[in-house]
């Protein structure tokens, strides 16, 4: 199965797109030499362009083909609803420019996910703003340094990191112009309070820390970290890509963080679009709030006409200056709501992005949380919890455990089986797909060997949670009695494993035309 | 409704299997004094009447299918294919994720390395990356890549004062902790010419905006001589779409090409999820941010695609990786890569035109008006200024309230020389009677 580049469906003329004829009288074009000569774009028809890419998505596995239990991305069911309601009209063909009478519903919908969001975690403001989970990392980082400053401490320059946090985490850190300490994790998955107290002092801006953290461990010691830090003048900074196990759990806020992001993406049940669009809001408590990057949503009480719902202030503007309006006409006439409009925060970072965040991500998590409420989100989180466990359970029997506890919604297994030696976790994840699985999340985080990270998400139902665990005891029996099979895995897939050093050493970027 | 599938049988054989009592017995290592808080969530919803409520909540905005939209400004209202939500509303395409496990993501691959050709083609650069969040933070990973090819002995970034203002400020924010010095924008009078004269060897890029933020075509050539011989990097941020007549950045040897991509094929909603491209010359692509998908062979010696060079990425590096991107764009650049796929070489061409030919028709009409003044002097794309009779903000609100009319961007809310001053934006969505009754409403309400 393989599927031509569209430039080679290309013939010269063609076109899959009708456009209205120019209604207007032509003007003279720009100088020669302001204008492009070529434009080398594919030429093709509607039906060759749709049958490409029907083709091409056939080559893909997602989220509804099968069970896809990448650890730490949380790929639960995405609801078909949230699509639909991201596309209405009155979502998608609105400006953001568009005068604030004008987007009174956009804004709604941002004010209320901002105060749902401000709930869940206890947190006192949150900026939708920011568009990724790093992005949120880099906008939290950068708020705890404003901070500090604000307060005209310019001594502190660190930010400590678990050796088991993201990637994302030290790059964003350094990206704010810190520096970066590694602490270590203890023997049960927590991170070692000696070495935190080791290096805690008055250098540290804060610490960086994902809750459960990347094993899927909830730290046994967390309010005694949060303390510590405190205690240093640091700030915490919680990492909210494991916020699906907390919802209806715990409120960070109360646990001691002081930022946090969200990914809607994962979380909230927005889809990955294969690599994005996310979104990575960022909540503070009060000392921080007027930090936040924005502009945010605020909301302030005024008067409605009753009969054209329009905002009376704007209604008696229009009226002109009249003598006789008195509050008793004005009860009457109005009635009292709510006005939305869009502010910087007092002492903002800045803005991290244009505009004011990705609008159509956030609409799919409000309908997301509006449909499952407290109660439901809570239920999503204990299932995660308890999906994983369950999975755990079974397949610590055959896979190594490092970490062996009661986990969240994840859990991390060393992909080694006793005698099968030359077999590798990237051996097992390769197998998996030819049983129908995405693999899980291999070789991180970096502390355990040989990683397979797995969570199931909510979304499983048992049966595919059985049938996924019966795969890996099979791949384990496999591994002793027929490695090569696990060797030449995957099998069933359109392409089998590709030559990832021969693509860095002479990196083909894009597709050239032969001769 | 919840999406969890399990009966409470199911849930009582899981919970013997782990060994537990109850669900609740799971949670033991989270603080007892904060565990299971109360949540103040408004109730639950069923589907029906939550659609009910979104779409009420929807039409509290007044939408572009309802009123003839005259604003830019750096989103755009352009005319988007059926096929280009029917592509990306498939769900192996939507419900993925990043492509790391190549041998079962060769449709996410293939459609990224198709865009990063069509970009490459568009701008005039060699390599092209998988995407950026939009075209601000674009802009700011192409500052901190100058100062990264500079090995961090030039802190200094020009910045043309036409730039998008948003980008500005976003390049500002990023580089907060970097020590840098932006000079440049800090007056509207700063051309061309001063901007070159600002470029030293301590230097790390300049960068301009072309049509830039007054919707001026600038005549780039020869500048990146004198960005070169101080060897600097020649930033240019460019509307995609007038790549579709114009000149491109690789045409007049721009060193990076950025520029957001909302333009190509994805809706306005509200200001996002959009998508920043990002192209440049190939010496610099080890020192990119983002992720690259390149070609190789599989085992059994067919064409493939894979995420390649990530030794420049988080997710490997660290704390010395190019940045910290991970999560991108990556059903926007594939909605940017159905449109230009569809659109084509005479479509793209065509729809440049219809943008331009009807932004200087209205732009022709409204300087005929009493009281309105156009500089019509220098060339311009799809926008350009028009100075007005009073505020601007309350020429927008009467053209609302009255005709139904989204009106141009405020100059003034971001340039405080340019009080009453509108940017007004025409594409190939606005018909020859939308212009006429834009013209008529500018005459009445100066009258």
């Amino acid at each position: 199965m393989s599927e031509p580049i569209i430039y080679e469906l290309s013939s010269p003329g063609r076109c899959a797109v009708s456009l209205p004829d120019l209604d207007v009288p032509e003007s003279e074009l720009p100088p020669a030499s302001l204008l492009r000569e070529d434009l080398d774009l594919p030429e093709v028809a509607e039906v060759d362009l749709i049958r490409h890419y029907v083709n091409l998505s056939r080559m893909n596995y997602g989220v509804d083909v099968g069970m896809y239990p990448l650890g730490s991305c949380t790929m639960k069911y995405n609801p078909k609803v949230n699509e639909d309601a991201a596309r209405l009209p009155g979502f998608t063909a609105i400006h953001p420019y568009q005068p604030e009478k004008s987007v009174q519903g956009c804004l709604q919908l941002m004010y209320e996910l901002q105060e749902f969001l401000k709930k869940l975690s206890g947190f006192d403001a949150v900026s939708l703003q920011p568009a990724a989970g790093a992005q949120g990392e880099l906008t939290g980082v950068l708020m705890m340094r404003a901070y500090h400053q604000a307060r005209g401490d310019f001594q502190r320059t660190v930010i400590l990191i678990p050796d088991s946090a993201h990637g994302t985490n030290p790059a964003s850190t350094t990206m704010s112009g810190y520096e970066m300490v590694e602490l270590k994790s203890d023997r049960r998955g927590n991170v070692d309070l000696e070495d935190l107290k080791a290096h805690l002092g008055n250098n540290v801006a804060g610490m960086m820390l994902t809750n459960p953290n990347t094993l899927g461990l909830f730290d046994e010691n967390l309010l005694e970290i949060t303390r510590l830090v405190h205690e240093a003048g640091g700030l915490m900074y919680g990492d909210g890509a494991n916020f699906n196990a907390l919802m209806g759990v715990a409120k960070p806020a109360e646990l001691g963080f002081d930022i946090m992001h969200f990914n809607l993406h994962k979380t909230f049940s927005t889809p990955h679009g294969g690599g994005g669009p996310g979104a990575g809001p960022v909540g503070a408590t009060k000392a921080l709030a007027d930090f936040l990057p924005g502009p945010i949503v605020v909301a302030e009480e005024c008067l409605f006409d009753t009969v054209t719902g329009e905002r009376w202030e704007d209604v008696k503007d229009a009226l002109g200056e009249e003598e006789g309006w008195d509050e008793e006409i004005e009860e009457t006439l109005c009635r009292k709501g709510l006005w939305y409009r869009l502010e910087m925060p007092a002492r903002s970072i800045g803005r991290v992005k244009s505009f004011y965040g990705h609008f159509g991500v956030m609409v799919k998590a409000y309908a997301y949380i509006r449909m499952l409420g407290a109660e439901g989100l809570k239920e999503a989180s204990l299932a995660a919890v308890l999906n994983a466990n369950y999975l755990q359970s079974i397949l610590k029997k055959v896979y190594p455990l490092p970490y062996d506890r009661i986990c969240m919604h994840e859990f991390v297994l060393e992909g080694r089986i006793e005698g099968a030696e030359g077999i590798r976790a990237l051996d097992i994840s390769k197998r998996l797909i030819d049983y129908g699985f995405h693999p899980p999340t291999n070789y991180f985080p970096l502390i355990v060997r040989e990683a397979l990270m797995i969570e199931p998400t909510e979304t499983e139902s048992k049966r595919t949670l059985d049938a996924f665990a019966q795969a890996l005891i099979r791949i384990a029996q496999e591994a002793r009695e027929n490695p090569q099979l696990l060797h030449d895995a995957p099998t069933k897939t359109p392409v089998g494993r590709l030559d990832e050093v021969r693509a860095a050493r002479n990196p083909v970027l894009r597709w050239q035309r032969q001769g | 409704m919840t999406y969890v599938p399990h009966t409470e049988a199911e849930r009582k054989e899981m919970l013997a299997q782990i060994g537990v009592q109850q669900i609740e017995d799971l949670f033991q290592t989270v603080p007892e004094a904060y565990r299971f808080p109360h949540i103040e969530l408004p109730k639950p919803l069923s589907e029906l009447e939550l659609m009910a409520e979104l779409r009420e909540m929807s039409e509290e905005n007044t939408d572009l299918q309802h009123a003839a939209c005259f604003l830019g400004a750096g989103a755009y209202y352009h005319f988007v294919p059926s096929v280009v939500n029917h592509v990306i509303s498939r769900s192996e395409f939507y419900t993925a994720y990043t492509p790391y496990q190549p041998e079962v993501s060769q449709g996410t691959l293939q459609s990224i390395f198709e865009y990063q050709t069509m970009i490459c083609a568009l701008t005039g650069m060699d390599v092209s990356n998988a995407s950026h969040y939009d075209g601000a933070t674009a802009m700011a990973e192409a500052v901190i890549m100058s100062l990264s090819v500079a090995r961090g002995r030039r802190k200094k970034v020009v910045m043309s004062p036409t730039i998008h203002p948003e980008y500005r400020e976003t390049v500002r924010t990023y580089t907060r902790g970097m020590g840098v010095t932006i000079v440049g924008d800090e007056s509207l009078s700063n051309d061309l010419g001063a901007l070159a004269n600002m470029v030293d060897d301590e230097t790390a890029c300049l960068i301009v905006q072309n049509p830039d933020f007054l919707g001026r075509i600038l005549d780039l050539k020869g500048l990146a001589d004198i960005v070169h011989a101080h060897r600097a990097l020649f930033v240019v941020c460019c509307d995609p779409i007038s790549l579709g007549m114009l000149r491109p950045p690789g045409g007049y040897d721009a060193d990076i090409a950025i520029g957001e991509g909302q333009s190509l094929g994805n809706p306005l909603s509200f200001g996002g999820p959009y998508l920043g491209f990002f192209a440049c010359k190939k010496e610099y692509v080890h020192r990119t941010a983002g992720r690259l998908v390149g070609q190789t062979v599989d085992v059994r010696g067919n064409i493939g695609y894979v995420l390649t060079l990530s030794t420049r990425e988080q997710h490997i590096r660290r704390e010395r990786a190019t940045s910290n991107i991970c999560t991108n764009q990556g059903l926007n650049a594939l909605a940017a890569a159905v449109y230009l796929a569809a659109l084509g070489k005479c479509g793209l061409s065509k729809v440049a035109r219809l943008c331009y030919h009807k932004a200087h028709h209205a732009a022709r009409l409204i300087a005929r008006l009493d009281r309105y003044e156009v500089r019509l002097a220098e060339p311009f794309f799809k926008e350009f200024v028009v100075r007005c009779p009073m505020p601007v903000e309350e020429l927008n609100a009467t053209l609302l309230d009255d005709y139904g009319i989204i009106g141009g961007f405020d100059l003034g809310r971001v340039y405080p020389d340019m009080a009453n001053h509108m940017l007004l934006c025409v594409t190939e969505m606005n018909t020859a009677q939308e212009i006429e009754a834009l013209v008529e409403a500018l005459e009445e309400i100066a009258a």
